[in-house]
């Protein structure tokens, strides 16, 4: 034999600690048990050794190989973890950069905020429904007890296109279009565009309203009261003051308007409630006999009510907008906001 | 309307602070828009007299005055003022006043003479905006009374805001009135008696349209001086209703309509010729206003004439040529009952709205004429003097405003506004507005009083003891009412799940105007056919839109001039297309889309947008319907003639259009880049196919590449179709993959990859079954599309 196996070992072993990469670990590896390894040659050698002393010298030569093993397990885990750390040092990033990709865009505010009134409707069992635009004299006006020359008429400036044909004013035409075509018991909103001929820093030509009503056997003004102190709670997402105050539509009796504790200044008076500490945000009531009469249905049996907000000056006051016309500009650092 | 609070206050005074007063109002219906303190804030100024006066020693324009305040000496003050005069009373402002504006008196010299305070005109104490010379207070003025106190100038202008049905509160008596019930007060109406009759003259007075005019008072007062002074206490409570005093008879009928509600006219008596004649006007008529306004009246219009001309539209204006003037003597006074529907709308016909014609538009007293020509009358008597004659009055009772009894049904009362009455408060509060109550078993019959025009019907009368009673004392219920479950429909897609799909695609959304310029129409949509408002609010906003697009165009131009370089917008609503005469409202969901794919981003090639970017956008929202349609090249007249595509369902209904601006548009309007547009309508994109369920293959899928060589014009399509015409159960999926030209490619062709998926339900395929249906659509292909299998 010509090297002693413990020096074999001690070489090996000095091989292993200097190694810093896994190819030449490998390479030791191959260089010691490969099959023209140095352990490998040792153990052929044993054939030309006396058979009483091959057993011993097999015994001092495996152990010798078993240490070896253990120490290049260990050390080829120590150089794998060595070799994942540098990668992930290799390969780490600025988590901060922005991601690629489509940026999202947005809802138009108006949409966003009649989406949650129908949604607050919808969750009591009203039925959103939808009317023309270009609405008939009749629609607009006559059905809703409102006939030419009332001074009412004067309180809506209305687009013409003919002696018959007008932009709707407010979106209580949808009520007489769905009382025509339905039978009561009616649970409807009516959400849609409308027009006054009107425009300067608190008017524009264009803007939204939701109609609502319910009709059925037995419905009184203080269900309106509810409905209408209830909706506004959950709009404004808290405990608001709400006040009725008596009003006048051709369409209702009794009419009321409905304010609110201003959610600007909390009802301390600012210029947004002019000084008021109120805003108005509603105008209802319970739905006139002569509207009744108009759509054939019997007010001895039926009673209703009806109730139209303007979409524009709750998202105003839900979003702290501060000009109307704001609306319509589409400038996209304002629609950017509401994404 | 504007009204004083200390006016008010004379027929009722309650005791509330002004702000508890104007909040009792307003909750009672009669909405208080602005209350406004009648004079600035000032203090130290008293009423002085002027009892000696010298010219100033080295000023022409000043008068050195010694003036008496009250105290023990007379004070002197230099005064610039023309009219001041030895004897007169104004007010005096004594040193440590301070005048509106913080301005302070003090001990001063004027040209080296002493001047121990000022002398005021209205202006300086805030009362006007314009004042010549001292404000001149009357003889009887008391000396040294604090000005404010003398004037009660710690008054309120309360503007209210009336809604049209309350008619009767267009007056201080009518408000009181209100304010009396609301205080369950009795209130104090001003006595005051007929007018002596110390004349003889007398205009005979007929009446031929008596429904429009069933009642017409008029009396003739000669001997008048119209050049007399309007006493203080009537021009400040004018000043305080927003009036400007003019001359004395104009003064006396606006404080009349003020205090009672009634219009009344003064004619110069001098320039009637014969008698008076309420009529119809003549077609064509014409006649000169008081305001120097002509106009020419239809066969609908009232007038007051005399036997030669027209004088007066009646109930909105009188004549020019018969108005009074300084020097008038003698008048001609009206006062008539108008029916409020021979009025209506008249004066806006002409572009006019009075005191009169809102007045009796709405609905004035019927029965109140004779005491508010006696007011007059007493009125002018007392300030321009004169000897008034017997007053003549044509009725048509027949013609007047009927106030037939309502029934009032307890129950009805009680049902509608949730909650039970008392009848005895019911009763109260139905009385204390004037109306006459007649118990009946099962509730009331009500009558209404003649100023009351809004109460016809039983509902009518629930509204005003809600009023009363107060709204915010009725009760609130929690909503409890029948429900139903709605449908859940899953053949029609909600609009909104589409609207997310783009706001998720990058899109904002924009809402425009429904009309547009018209220029613009016509600009993007030549062959269009439009329908034009007649009153628009100006001309970029005159006819309906044909297309959202035009708004959207207008929206991205906003944008791109301010600095965007990258738009996508969308909108719903309605488009307006006129047919066959008809005008059909049709719901259309529009986008648009400009500058690169993407944001500006690190790491990312920029690339500017192309078709079939926005394609793909288009394409997803038809995916949300799982419905299938098809994109064919056509020409529109907004887009690229070679980018843009309709878009057809299954049924070759049109859904809409996707393409490029057409490149002369998109520099006629502005744009530096090109910009992509769709437009579909709502109904047919929202048609959803209801899923169905298909059993899944348990054997392997099989994939086939083909590289095919084709004519440059043949379309994806032709080779799907083709593909798609083979009656080939086993095949999954056939989409093109990738486009190829260049090298290796002749021109006027390309090379088309297209991939194949096959997939058999019951069993793996083998290469010979795969090989042949390969080679039955390649076959297919050849035929209809002159395909080549690429070498």
């Amino acid at each position: 034999m010509s090297t002693p196996t413990d020096d074999i070992l001690k070489q090996a072993l000095d091989e292993l600690a200097t190694t810093t990469d896994l190819t030449s670990l490998d390479a030791i590896r191959v260089q010691y048990l490969g099959k023209k390894g140095i352990f490998t040659a040792q153990m052929k050698e044993l054939g030309t050794l006396p058979p009483e002393e091959r057993r011993e010298a097999g015994q001092v030569i495996n152990q010798a190989k078993d240490v070896f093993q253990e120490n290049l397990d260990a050390k080829k885990i120590e150089l794998e973890h060595t070799a994942l750390a540098a990668r992930l040092a290799n390969e780490r990033i600025d988590v901060t950069l922005a991601g690629r990709g489509q940026k999202v865009g947005g809802l138009h505010p108006v949409t966003t905020t009649l989406r949650r009134i129908n949604k607050i409707f919808a969750s009591v069992g009203f039925q959103v429904v939808e009317g023309p635009e270009i609405e008939d004299d009749y629609h607009n006006f006559e059905a809703l007890n409102i006939p030419a020359h009332h001074p009412a008429r004067a309180m809506h400036d209305t687009f013409y296109f003919d002696a018959h044909r007008v932009l709707r004013t407010h979106t209580s035409p949808v009520q007489i279009r769905v009382m025509e075509s339905q039978t009561p018991p009616l649970k409807v909103i009516a959400p849609g565009r409308v027009y006054r001929c009107d425009s300067d820093i608190t008017h524009t030509p264009m803007f939204h309203q939701v109609e609502g009503f319910l009709v059925d056997t037995n419905v009184s003004f203080a269900d309106l009261k509810g409905v209408v102190y209830e909706f506004l709670r959950a709009f404004f997402e808290k405990d608001i003051q709400v006040r009725f105050r008596p009003s006048y539509f051709p369409f209702t009796e009794p009419s009321a308007e409905v304010d609110i504790e201003c959610v600007i200044c909390g009802g301390e008076g600012c210029r947004v409630c002019s000084h008021t500490g109120w805003l108005e945000v509603m105008g209802c009531g319970m739905i006139h006999p002569e509207v009744f009469k108009s759509v054939n249905i019997d007010s001895e049996k039926y009673s209703g009510f009806a109730f139209g907000m303007g979409v524009e000056r709750l998202a105003m006051l839900r979003y702290g907008i501060n000009d109307l016309r704001l609306f319509f500009e589409n400038d996209l650092k304002f629609l950017q906001q509401f994404n | 309307m504007k009204i004083s609070e200390t006016w008010l206050r004379t027929y009722v005074n309650p005791a509330l602070s002004t702000e508890e007063l104007v909040a009792q109002i307003t909750m009672a219906g009669l909405e208080v828009d602005a209350v406004e303190p009648v004079a600035a804030e000032f203090s130290g100024v008293v009423v002085g007299e002027v009892v000696e006066m010298e010219k100033h020693p080295d000023a022409d324009k000043l008068n050195v005055c010694r003036v008496n305040v009250g105290e023990t000496e007379l004070l002197q003050i230099v005064c610039g003022a023309a009219n001041v005069r030895v004897g007169l009373k104004i007010p005096a402002a004594l040193c440590g006043a301070i005048l509106p504006g913080d301005f302070k008196i003090k001990k001063s010299k004027l040209r080296s003479v002493e001047s121990f305070g000022m002398l005021c005109s209205a202006k300086e104490l805030g009362l006007v905006a314009e004042a010549e010379g001292l404000m001149e207070l009357p003889a009887d003025a008391p000396i040294g009374t604090d000005i404010r106190a003398y004037l009660q100038l710690n008054d309120h202008s309360i503007e209210v805001d009336l809604t049209p049905n309350r008619a009767d509160c267009l007056s201080v008596e009518g408000v009181a009135r209100e304010v009396a019930v609301l205080n369950q007060m009795p209130l104090n109406i001003p006595a005051f008696e007929p007018v002596a009759i110390t004349n003889s003259e007398k205009l005979s007075v007929s009446v031929e349209a008596t429904t429009a005019c069933p009642r017409y008072l008029g009396r003739v007062i000669s001997g008048v001086n119209n050049q007399a002074e309007t006493p203080l206490w009537i021009a400040e409570r004018l000043r305080r209703s927003g009036l400007r005093s003019l001359s004395p008879l104009v003064d006396v009928t606006n404080y009349v309509l003020l205090e009672l509600g009634q219009p009344l006219h003064v004619f110069d008596a001098a320039k009637l010729a014969g008698s008076i004649t309420v009529r119809y006007a003549k077609n064509l008529e014409t006649l000169e206003l008081l305001n120097n306004q002509s106009v020419m009246f239809d066969e609908k219009c009232l007038v007051i004439s005399d036997d030669e001309s027209a004088l007066a539209f009646a109930g909105v204006m009188g004549g020019s040529y018969s108005a009074v003037h300084e020097d008038t003597t003698s008048v001609f006074l009206e006062c008539a009952f108008f029916a409020p529907l021979s009025i209506a709308g008249k004066a806006r016909q002409f572009g006019l709205h009075t005191d009169s014609s809102h007045r009796f538009e709405r609905g004035v007293d019927f029965e109140l004429q004779n005491r508010a020509i006696e007011r007059a009358s007493q009125l002018i008597l007392e300030i321009c003097g004169g000897q008034a004659g017997e007053i003549t009055e044509v009725t048509t009772v027949s013609e007047l405003p009927k106030r037939e009894p309502i029934r009032f049904r307890e129950t009805k009362l009680n049902k509608i506004l949730g909650m039970s009455f008392a009848p005895e408060n019911v009763c109260r509060i139905l009385e204390s507005l004037g109306m006459k109550v007649v118990a009946q078993t099962d509730g009331w019959l009500v009558t209404p009083p003649s100023f009351r025009f809004d109460i016809a019907i039983e509902a009518d009368l629930i509204e005003e003891i809600a009023r009363i009673h107060g709204y915010n004392n009725l009760p609130n219920n929690q909503i409890l009412v029948r429900s139903s479950l709605n449908q859940a429909t899953e053949t029609v897609l909600d609009l909104d799940r589409v609207k997310d799909l783009l706001v998720d695609c990058g899109y904002q959304e924009a809402i425009t105007y429904s009309f547009v310029d018209e220029n613009l129409q016509k600009t993007i949509a030549p062959s269009a056919e439009f329908i034009r408002l007649k009153n628009p609010i100006s001309a970029d906003l005159a006819v309906m839109r044909t297309t959202l697009w035009g708004g959207l165009l207008n929206a991205a131009l906003h944008n791109t001039n301010r600095q965007q370089t990258r738009v996508r917008l969308f909108e719903s609503g309605l488009r307006f297309v006129q047919q066959d005469g008809e005008t059909l409202q049709e719901k259309m969901l529009a986008g648009l889309a400009l500058g690169n794919v993407t944001a500006e981003q690190w790491g990312e090639q920029e690339r500017p947008l192309d078709f079939y970017d926005v394609k793909a956008d288009v394409e997803a929202m038809f995916a949300l319907t799982g419905c299938n349609v098809q994109f064919v090249a056509d020409s529109h007249e907004t887009l690229h003639s070679g980018q843009s595509a309709k878009i057809l369902n299954e049924n070759g209904d049109v859904v809409g259009w996707l393409g490029m601006l057409h490149p002369t548009l998109e520099q006629q309007l502005g744009f530096e880049t090109p910009v992509f547009l769709f437009e579909l309508a709502q109904d047919l994109l929202l048609q959803k196919r209801n899923a169905s369920f298909k059993a899944l293959s348990k054997f392997p899928s099989v994939r086939r590449d083909l590289a095919l060589l084709v004519k440059e014009e043949t379309t994806a399509d032709d080779i799907i179709a083709a593909i798609q015409s083979c009656p080939e159960p086993l095949l999954q999926e056939a989409v093109i993959f990738d486009v190829y030209r260049g090298k290796g490619v002749d021109d006027g062709f390309k090379s088309v990859a297209l991939r194949l998926v096959l997939q058999n339900q019951a069993q793996t395929l083998t290469d010979i079954e795969i090989d042949a249906i390969v080679s039955t659509f390649l076959k297919t292909l050849t035929v209809k599309t002159g395909a080549k299998l690429r070498d």
